[in-house]
């Protein structure tokens, strides 16, 4: 299948035209162009604009200022989300590091079976979120859960309840959360644990430091660009949760476990009041450039000063 | 007392024999270097000296103290590697000093102890600099003073020099030998580049499949190679080879090549030679005499043609075939010899090795 | 010269106790773990077992006494959600109906992308492979309405046709990194001889690159088949009942029922919507691990 794909080089005015060099890369890459182009930045694009309208179930080209966002933020729905993320968010972000990062280092201890450790603890990755709300839910069931479970065994007054309770809500869907999302953050330090050059350890090793002395003073501080970036993804990831929450409590009891992405779903399909649907969306959108800008300047503004 | 001492050490990986039964004794101050190539086990000795690496079997004395289960840090040596590791968050000053805040020494000691070796190294202005800001020179002066600020007997270096470029490799391996004759430290160095060796060591153990193949000055390894490997891997360019007999003649022993025989008077043996069917006779191009074939030289010297000639500068390396098999000499740059040459080869007899082929060992 | 008589004192390799306190702290660490991990597994398969009698009487943990099956069959055939009772099987072959197209386009169109953006860099590619990138950044929810209104005007607006071309959008930023980096490592000289030889860019794809990404398309398969296979979002969106995903008839049968909870078939049908993917994860082991991880690396 030969083809002669450089076209010839047209020379206008001095300057040669390259616009059909390359002709059929182009013509191949238009569904990435397209992509780019109408879906992520044009419909963004448009969220972010009709989010200033008064539209409420059909698109309307109405403008009326930040009218959505005043209404948006004095919603007590909408503040127990934004909560809800904060909490979850940062709790998930801290916790899975950490246990993430002490599962990799325990499992880069040389050990047997590290094959068979790392297979149970990414398992739950490729689970849906669905399924996983679903059996925590059960698991977390206070008549046939873990609360009958420990009262079986002698203690009878043993609480451990936390869907069925608006201000621990949140918590039970952080552990399902955890439990699916940790093994990922595992196979990321364990990746980066592995790149470490193993003189290190052993320069350490002759002066006599201490294994925890070397991972905390040495080789965390090594591993940098391993944390930002699971950070980096770990928030990106957070912000989007809704199946978990839909699965496990469906936003309740009542309005408990509400989550940004959630409101924005029930506002645009269920109550069909568009407008707060996209105010509530370009929200998320903002709080997520709050984390990448910064995080995209210290990566490709540090690489251009090199 | 001996620095350094290692008993019967052996170390397997399942059943793979790394090292066999080594014994090895270096003095108090002396330049040990482990030479050979890839894989014959010395920096896995070196490792176990270190206390990196467990032996299978064996002892190792440091100091006439059996440290075959302490941990490096209480073996009383330093050690710099070939990538250096320096910790890279670190500053140098932090490098330097991270062991010795471990052991709790007071501050006062620890910033004496930095500003002699600093001194000593001449890195007083880099003590602010992170290793990434460093030259390639200047991290492994830093790699030596972590290792020096440790106040030990021993130093061990696993090929600090071969990352780096051939100039940069030079001009440190000067300043490791001055190092060396500043301090009073016993260095064991690993080494797969027998220049190193020859330049930097007291006594090179050479190294092969695990086991020391020789152990001795660098001249003695030089002239006298106790066998066929050690002959092939010191000295550059390499030695030639010859292969031929060893017959009785005339009250001594010559060496039949071809239609030639050599007679070997002058040749400084190991034990005793006697006549046998398969020889191997060495001999370095410095050590072989070639005249042009106009007129004959006399006795002592042996018709040859020459093959081709390799120009070096200074001298020239003129291949010469000679009873049917291929040898080198080295000649002034200024004579010239073209293919085709008539010459006439003499061999410097006390200067070479005659090998038995079965044992590979000298006669 | 001190003689060493003999070999007194310490000898051979240092004695390690298989039983020292170094391991169990670490073997004890990650089994504790590992049983934490496994509990919801055992969970649902124990609980799906069971009849509900037993359910109400024991505890999540205890195993069957009886083990039945029919929990099972009435997840797949009978269990109803508010609209029908059709259980789980039409919510099945809605995925596979779903999952076989997006696969095939997602990965047939970022393949062809990655091969681009790696041998022919043309000017702007860059550029929208950024815009691109970035736009996987971007939370799904400032971009599903507009998506609709797309849709319905091509009039696949709750077609299968419809979620098929969502994924293949949404799938693309990942899946051309991936591929793009993989195509990276292919040495160039092997492409410039094809060039001289007279290949254009479908001829070098086809009998080049293609034959020798084998292990990327298996890794980018699994990628995507576990991501479609276990969304909800665009499920829930771009169709309708009769054409509901399995993960979204799912969350109806358990989440939407009034009345007696069936807990035993509310696990079996859990666990049968898990199974697709975690069969994949089990069989592919360390290549699962490889295209998470590539997913997971962006930039």
């Amino acid at each position: 299948m030969a083809e002669a794909s450089l076209a010839p080089i047209v020379r206008e005015k001095g300057r040669p035209i390259r616009l059909t060099r390359n002709l059929t890369a182009k013509i191949a890459s238009i569904p990435m162009v397209l992509t780019a182009l109408v879906i992520f930045v044009g419909c963004t694009a448009w969220t972010v604009v009709y989010s200033f309208t008064s539209t409420r179930s059909i698109p309307r080209l109405d403008f009326v200022g930040f009218d959505q966002y005043r209404r948006l933020w004095s919603t007590n729905r909408w503040l127990v989300s934004i909560e809800n993320l904060a909490i979850y968010g940062i709790l998930s972000a801290i916790f899975s590091l950490l246990i993430g990062f002490v599962l990799a280092a325990l499992l880069d201890q040389k050990i047997r079976f590290e094959n068979t450790f790392r297979t149970i603890l990414l398992y739950p990755f490729a689970l849906s979120f669905i399924v996983t709300g679903l059996v925590w839910q059960w698991i977390l069931n206070p008549d046939f859960g873990l609360q009958k479970v420990v009262r079986d065994l002698g203690w009878e007054s043993f609480v451990f309840n936390p869907l069925n309770n608006a201000d621990t809500v949140i918590y039970g869907v952080l552990i399902a959360g955890l439990w699916q999302g940790t093994g990922l953050i595992m196979c990321l330090m364990l990746a980066g644990l592995r790149g470490i050059d193993q003189d290190i350890w052993n320069a350490a090793r002759v002066d006599g430091i201490p294994k925890w002395k070397t991972y905390v003073f040495v080789i965390i501080p090594m591993m940098r660009a391993v944390f930002v970036t699971t950070l980096v993804l770990i928030a990106s990831g957070i912000i989007k949760v809704y199946d978990l929450v839909v699965a496990q409590t469906s936003g309740g009891p009542g309005i408990a476990s509400e989550v940004p992405a959630k409101y924005v779903y029930d506002f645009m399909f269920g109550r069909t009041n568009l407008g707060q649907g996209f105010a509530a969306s370009t929200m998320m959108l903002v709080s997520v450039l709050v984390v990448l800008i910064p995080w995209a300047y210290l990566e490709f503004g540090s690489k251009r000063r090199d | 007392m001996e620095s350094v001492s290692i008993r019967d050490v052996s170390l397997n990986f399942g059943a793979v024999s790394v090292l066999e039964k080594l014994n090895l004794d270096v003095g108090q101050g002396e330049f040990l270097v482990l030479l050979g190539p890839s894989g014959c086990g010395k920096s896995t000795l070196l490792n176990c000296i270190a206390g990196l690496l467990d032996v299978s079997d064996g002892q190792i004395f440091i100091r006439d103290r059996n440290v075959t289960w302490e941990e490096p840090k209480d073996r009383g040596i330093g050690m710099v590697f070939q990538s250096y590791a320096l910790y890279p968050q670190m500053t140098v000053e932090g490098n330097l000093s991270f062991g010795l805040k471990n052991q709790g020494m007071p501050r006062p000691e620890i910033k004496e102890r930095i500003d002699r070796a600093a001194g000593i190294l001449q890195i007083e202005n880099l003590l602010q600099r992170k290793p990434a800001q460093l030259s390639g020179g200047q991290r492994q002066r830093v790699a030596i003073g972590r290792a020096l600020v440790r106040d030990v007997d021993v130093f061990l270096f696993d090929e600090p020099l071969s990352n780096l470029d051939a100039k940069l490799r030079s001009e440190l391996r000067v300043e490791i030998k001055r190092l060396h004759q500043k301090l009073t430290n016993t260095m064991i160095y690993v080494t797969h580049d027998q220049i190193e060796a020859l330049t930097l060591a007291d006594r090179i153990a050479v190294m092969k499949g695990g086991v020391i193949q020789q152990l001795d000055e660098p001249h003695t390894i030089y002239n006298r190679p106790r066998n066929l490997f050690v002959a092939g891997f010191i000295g550059s360019p390499a030695m030639s080879f010859l292969d031929g007999n060893v017959v009785a003649k005339g009250g001594g022993f010559a060496f039949r090549i071809g239609e030639h025989e050599v007679p070997l008077a002058g040749y400084v043996a190991d034990g005793k030679i006697k006549a046998t069917d398969g020889a191997i006779f060495g001999v370095r191009p410095e050590h072989v005499e070639i005249r042009h074939g106009d007129n004959d030289p006399g006795n002592n010297f042996y018709p040859g043609t020459v093959d081709l000639e390799e120009p070096m500068g200074a001298d020239s390396l003129v291949w010469i075939s000679f009873g049917g098999q291929t040898l080198s000499a080295r000649v002034d740059g200024s004579k010239r010899f073209r293919p085709g040459d008539k010459v006439y080869l003499g061999f410097n007899l006390p200067m070479t090795s005659l090998f038995d082929r079965q044992t590979e060992t000298r006669m | 010269m001190t003689l060493h008589s003999g070999l007194q004192g310490p000898t051979g390799p240092k004695p390690r106790r298989a039983i020292s306190r170094r391991n169990i702290f670490l073997y004890g660490t990650l089994i504790v773990v590992s049983v934490y991990y496994l509990l919801p597994l055992y969970v649902m398969i124990v609980t799906s077992l069971k009849g509900m009698p037993e359910i109400r009487l024991g505890n999540i943990f205890s195993p069957p006494v009886e083990i039945t099956f029919e929990p099972w069959v009435k997840a797949w055939s009978s269990a109803c959600t508010g609209l029908n009772c059709d259980g789980l099987s039409r919510g099945f072959w809605n995925s596979v109906k779903i999952l076989v197209p997006s696969v095939a386009l997602s990965i047939a169109i970022a393949s062809v992308n990655g091969y681009a953006l790696a041998n022919w860099r043309f000017r702007g590619a860059d550029f929208f492979f950024t815009i691109l990138i970035f736009g996987a950044f971007i939370p799904y929810q400032v971009m599903i309405y507009p998506i609709v209104i797309l849709l319905r005007e091509a009039g696949l607006y709750t077609d299968l046709s419809g979620l098929v071309i969502v994924h293949t959008i949404f799938g693309m930023p990942i899946l051309t990194l991936l591929f793009r980096n993989y195509f990276t490592t292919v040495p160039e000289d092997l492409f410039k001889a094809a060039r001289v030889d007279g290949a254009g860019f479908w001829g070098i794809y086809f009998r080049i690159m293609l034959p020798m990404s084998l292990p990327i398309f298996v890794v980018a398969v699994i990628l995507q088949v576990t991501g479609i296979w276990n969304d909800f979002l665009f499920g829930v969106v771009y169709t309708k009942p009769e054409n509901y995903p399995m993960t979204v008839q799912l969350n109806n049968i358990v989440n939407s029922v009034q009345g007696v909870k069936e807990y035993n078939v509310n696990m079996a049908a859990t666990l049968l919507t898990g199974l697709v993917p975690l069969a994949i994860y089990f069989v592919s082991g360390k290549l699962f691990v490889r295209g998470i991880a590539a997913g997971a690396v962006k930039g």
